[in-house]
């Protein structure tokens, strides 16, 4: 195999680990805001019981999600010196902005966190939580702006020729705002917050199954289904929206996710789909014109399609790209399903009777995760050949001085040392899990619990 | 132009900064991990794991804010110099992994085994992290083998040359040496005696190694020197750094903690002010042939991002400095462990 290949299984298997938890601590920061504010407002120990049962998770993704993160922030120079030359100028402002601004911000307060409890007092606390997750939210902010620009670059002109071509900035700010920025941004918040929310759902839905912590899992479930519910049907319409921008900034991408090859054709809209990448044909179960209906609000308007494109100018694995594709959108639909169930049964005062229910929310951790990584699949490879769209191929932004043993050697360590990482951090969350979280309802006296001396509202109301 | 310096030597000293930043603060959670395994009891080893617990994070965004501004200020040595040090960057990187988890994990299972192979594992990071900081930090200063589009050319095991296995050396016997301070300001009772016994130690562990170093330097790397042969003013750095270093042992030996801990700080500013001074104005000078070097000048990104940089610098960095003042004011005084400690 070559260094271009290595260099990008390499690239897409950190980058696809980092951002398992990303997304978590985002969507848990969400949530530990919303639990601790309900704390600070009534006083009620059962949301400082959840609040704290959550902090302990949230510490452990947190450092899985800095751990992997720190090689992300070297990997542009270490295998792709060559793309890093060409948009230095441009990416590395936005990395840079995002150090100071983003994780200075997260790391900061996070030692008051989750370590503060018991020396500062509950506002401060809370503000600190309330930091955290700004800092998290920004983090997405920076990086998603880079990788935006590099999927539809605005603001930007080329000096220089060949081996020395580069992009510098002509204005920050059509740079920042490039066309798909801020419609991939909320889509990747939105993504988080479902990632966050599932998680909670997941974890109490099981307590519930086990009849343990009744009193903290089924208000903690509920929270976690109105954050779940919002952001599903949100997640739909930004969606809709970023898929919208595809087709009039990357139209070859756009036909490689509907698998559509013939421009002069309307273009329809599969369910479920192989597409025959020989026979230039995709076949499945499809609407006809769905794609011209969304796109155009009319079934027979022709939609650019893949022979539009000459070969190298074309993504070279059109069917992986549909598939992804295809399964984020099933996902995000059955999400919607579910969660609009379990809010119509919540009304009707049945949420938590119907096991089978609780036996698919169990499992439900698992949907928001495989969207992410199918979203950024389906986004990226849709995105090749180019590395900056229409501007850098991916061939032409290689390392020139690093060899492929030496991407092989890094990707065989890369491989071991995140296998052992994925199974020790699947070990300890079950464990925390299987151990719950500390319950203090028996007595009103928090002295006598044992409990922290933390000054906190309830005690002073007594 | 900008107060009578231009834009690319401005962000040269904002570089230098966050780099110094980053030396003095990671490295004493760094030089506290290289000597975890001296401390003994396990109650030991708690407590200086939580001595840098809720600050280590924040400290290690410097070195991401340090990326971050090599990326955009100077792309083309970011590039060089990151695929020019593959391999012990990726080591580098995967230590930090380990650095990481091992922190987090360790405290999740009361076991012995459990607790001695991450403290192990943890230990055995911070020292692999900091000996390829310092490995690739002497080949910087000494330079690489450059082609005209400003790429490497040599080869892996040119990187163990005995200059920079020196430097490596030497910054192992600093941080430790400022690790050893910080959690002595930190302890109480033994456990202090014991860190103020080690932070002697590698003083004098630190003080050989750079004196060896530096005569290497002056009789084999003319060019690192030629500055401060030329101009006498600038020998105020290191000599401020001799200064700070022999405060080291006094102020141990009077219990002021604190102001030894700042003179070991100032130790590393002042070192890394005089290797800067140096290397000005190349960022990574061309051994085999000078023209090919990476300068400030020809590799940095254009006047407005340039002026952008600067910007979001002048806005996020007073920001940084306060909550980090504010965390750091927080978890003041000696340890004390409680239920959410690890
Ligand atoms: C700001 C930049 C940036 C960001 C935020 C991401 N990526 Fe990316 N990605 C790249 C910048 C990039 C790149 C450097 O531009 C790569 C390397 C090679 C290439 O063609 O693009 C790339 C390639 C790449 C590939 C390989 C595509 C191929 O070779 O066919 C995958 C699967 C992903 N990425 C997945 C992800 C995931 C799961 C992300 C979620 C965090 C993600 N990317 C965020
Ligand atoms: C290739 C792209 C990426 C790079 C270079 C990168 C870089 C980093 C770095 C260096 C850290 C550690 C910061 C620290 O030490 O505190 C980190 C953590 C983090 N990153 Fe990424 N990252 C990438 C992709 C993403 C994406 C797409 C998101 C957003 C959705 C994201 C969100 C975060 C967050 C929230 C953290 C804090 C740790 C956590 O929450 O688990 N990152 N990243
Ligand atoms: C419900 C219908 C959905 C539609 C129509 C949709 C549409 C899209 C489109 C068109 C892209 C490509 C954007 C680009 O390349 O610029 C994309 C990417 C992505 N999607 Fe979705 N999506 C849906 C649901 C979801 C869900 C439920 C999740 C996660 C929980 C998700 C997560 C992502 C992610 C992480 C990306 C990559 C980042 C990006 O390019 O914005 N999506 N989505």
């Amino acid at each position: 195999m070559d260094t271009e290949i290595l260099s990008r299984i390499q690239f897409a298997f950190t980058v696809s680990f980092h951002y398992i938890y990303p997304p978590l601590s985002i969507g848990l920061g969400l949530i530990l805001v919303i639990m601790e504010g309900l704390y600070l407002k009534t006083g009620n120990k059962v949301y400082e019981d959840m609040t704290r049962f959550w902090i302990k998770i949230f510490a452990l993704i947190f450092g899985l999600g800095v751990a992997t993160g720190i090689i992300m922030e070297f990997e542009f120079g270490t295998n792709w010196a060559a793309y890093s030359r060409y948009v230095g100028d441009i990416f590395g402002s936005a990395l840079a902005a995002e150090g100071i601004f983003a994780f200075a911000l997260e790391s900061g307060f996070l030692g008051i966190l989750l370590f503060g409890w018991n020396r500062v007092s509950s506002k401060v606390h809370f503000f600190s939580t309330l930091m955290v997750f700004l800092g998290s939210m920004f983090s997405a902010v920076w990086i998603v702006v880079a990788n935006s620009w590099q999927q539809t670059p605005s603001g930007y002109h080329i000096v220089g020729e060949g081996l020395n071509a580069r992009a510098e900035i002509t204005d920050f700010w059509t740079m920042v705002f490039n066309p798909s920025s801020m419609d991939r941004l909320i889509h990747v918040w939105i993504g988080a917050f479902l990632a966050g929310a599932f998680l909670v759902m997941s974890v109490n839905a099981y307590y519930i199954l086990r009849n343990r912590h009744l009193s903290i899992a089924k208000p903690s479930f509920r929270i976690a289904l109105v954050v779940a519910v919002i952001s599903s049907i949100l997640q739909l319409v930004a969606g809709h929206k970023s898929a919208d921008g595809v087709a009039r900034n990357q139209p070859a991408k756009l036909a490689a996710l509907e698998g559509h090859y013939d421009s002069s054709a309307a273009a329809d809209m599969y369910l479920f789909g192989w597409v025959d990448q020989q026979e230039q044909k995709t076949k499945g179960i499809k609407i006809p014109g769905g794609l011209s209906f969304l796109l155009h609000q009319d079934v027979t308007t022709p939609v650019t399609g893949l022979t539009a494109f000459k070969k190298e100018d074309r993504p070279s694995q059109v069917n992986a790209v549909f598939q992804f594709y295809h399964i984020m959108v099933a996902i995000g639909m059955f999400m919607i399903a579910l969660t609009l169930y379990a809010s119509w049964q919540w009304k009707k005062g049945r949420l938590f009777q119907q096991r089978w229910l609780l036996h698919v929310f169990a499992w439900s951790v698992l949907l928001p995760q495989i969207a992410n990584q199918a979203g950024w699949f389906a986004a990226e490879m849709g995105r090749q050949p180019w590395v900056v769209y229409g501007l850098l191929r991916t061939s032409d932004a290689l390392s020139a001085s690093v060899k492929a043993e030496q991407v092989l050697i890094s990707l065989i360590l890369f491989t071991l040392v995140y296998a052992t990482l994925f199974v020790l951090f699947l070990y300890l969350l079950n464990k925390k899990v299987k151990h719950g979280p500390e319950e203090h309802e028996h007595t009103s006296d928090a002295e006598n619990s044992g409990y922290s001396t933390r000054e906190n509202p309830l005690m002073k109301t007594k | 132009m900008l107060f009578g310096l231009d834009y690319s030597t401005w962000w040269f000293l904002v570089l230098g900064a966050v780099i110094s930043g980053y030396a003095i603060l990671d490295g004493f959670d760094l030089g506290a991990g290289a000597l975890h395994l001296f401390l003994k009891k396990e109650n030991s080893r708690r407590i200086a794991l939580n001595a840098i617990g809720p600050v280590w994070d924040g400290n290690e965004v410097w070195l991401v804010i340090a990326g971050g501004a090599l990326f955009a200020g100077f792309p083309v040595a970011y590039a060089a110099v990151f695929s020019a040090f593959y391999l012990p960057a990726m080591i580098f990187l995967i230590g930090l992994i380990w650095r990481a988890v091992a922190i987090e994990f360790r405290s999740k299972e009361p076991g012995k085994t459990w607790r001695l192979t991450w403290d192990i594992i943890y230990s055995a990071a911070c020292i692999i992290v900091t000996l390829s900081l310092g490995l690739m930090l002497g080949n910087i200063a000494m330079g690489l083998p450059l082609n005209e589009q400003k790429e490497f050319t040599g080869s892996t095991w040119s990187f163990f040359n005995p200059f920079s296995i020196m430097v490596a050396f030497t910054t192992l016997a600093l941080f430790m040496m400022h690790g050893a301070i910080y959690l002595a300001m930190k302890t109480e009772n033994r456990l202090y005696t014991k860190l103020t016994l080690l932070a002697r130690n590698f003083t004098v562990f630190f003080l050989l190694s750079f004196a060896i170093t530096t005569v290497y330097t002056l009789l084999y790397i003319p060019h690192l020197s030629d500055k401060l042969k030329s101009s006498p003013t600038y020998f105020i750095f290191p000599v401020i750094m001799f200064l700070a270093i022999a405060n080291i042992p006094r102020q141990l030996n009077k219990g002021n903690y604190r102001f030894a801990f700042i003179s070991s700080a100032v130790t590393i500013a002042a070192l890394l002010i005089t290797v800067a001074i140096e290397v000005y104005p190349n960022l990574l000078y061309a051994s085999n042939n000078p023209a090919n070097s990476i300068t400030i000048t020809n590799a940095s990104s254009s006047l407005k991002t340039m002026k952008t940089l600067l910007l979001i610098a002048a806005i996020g960095t007073p920001l940084v400095g306060i909550y980090t003042s504010f965390v750091f004011w927080t978890f003041k005084g000696k340890v004390k462990l409680d239920e959410m400690s690890y």
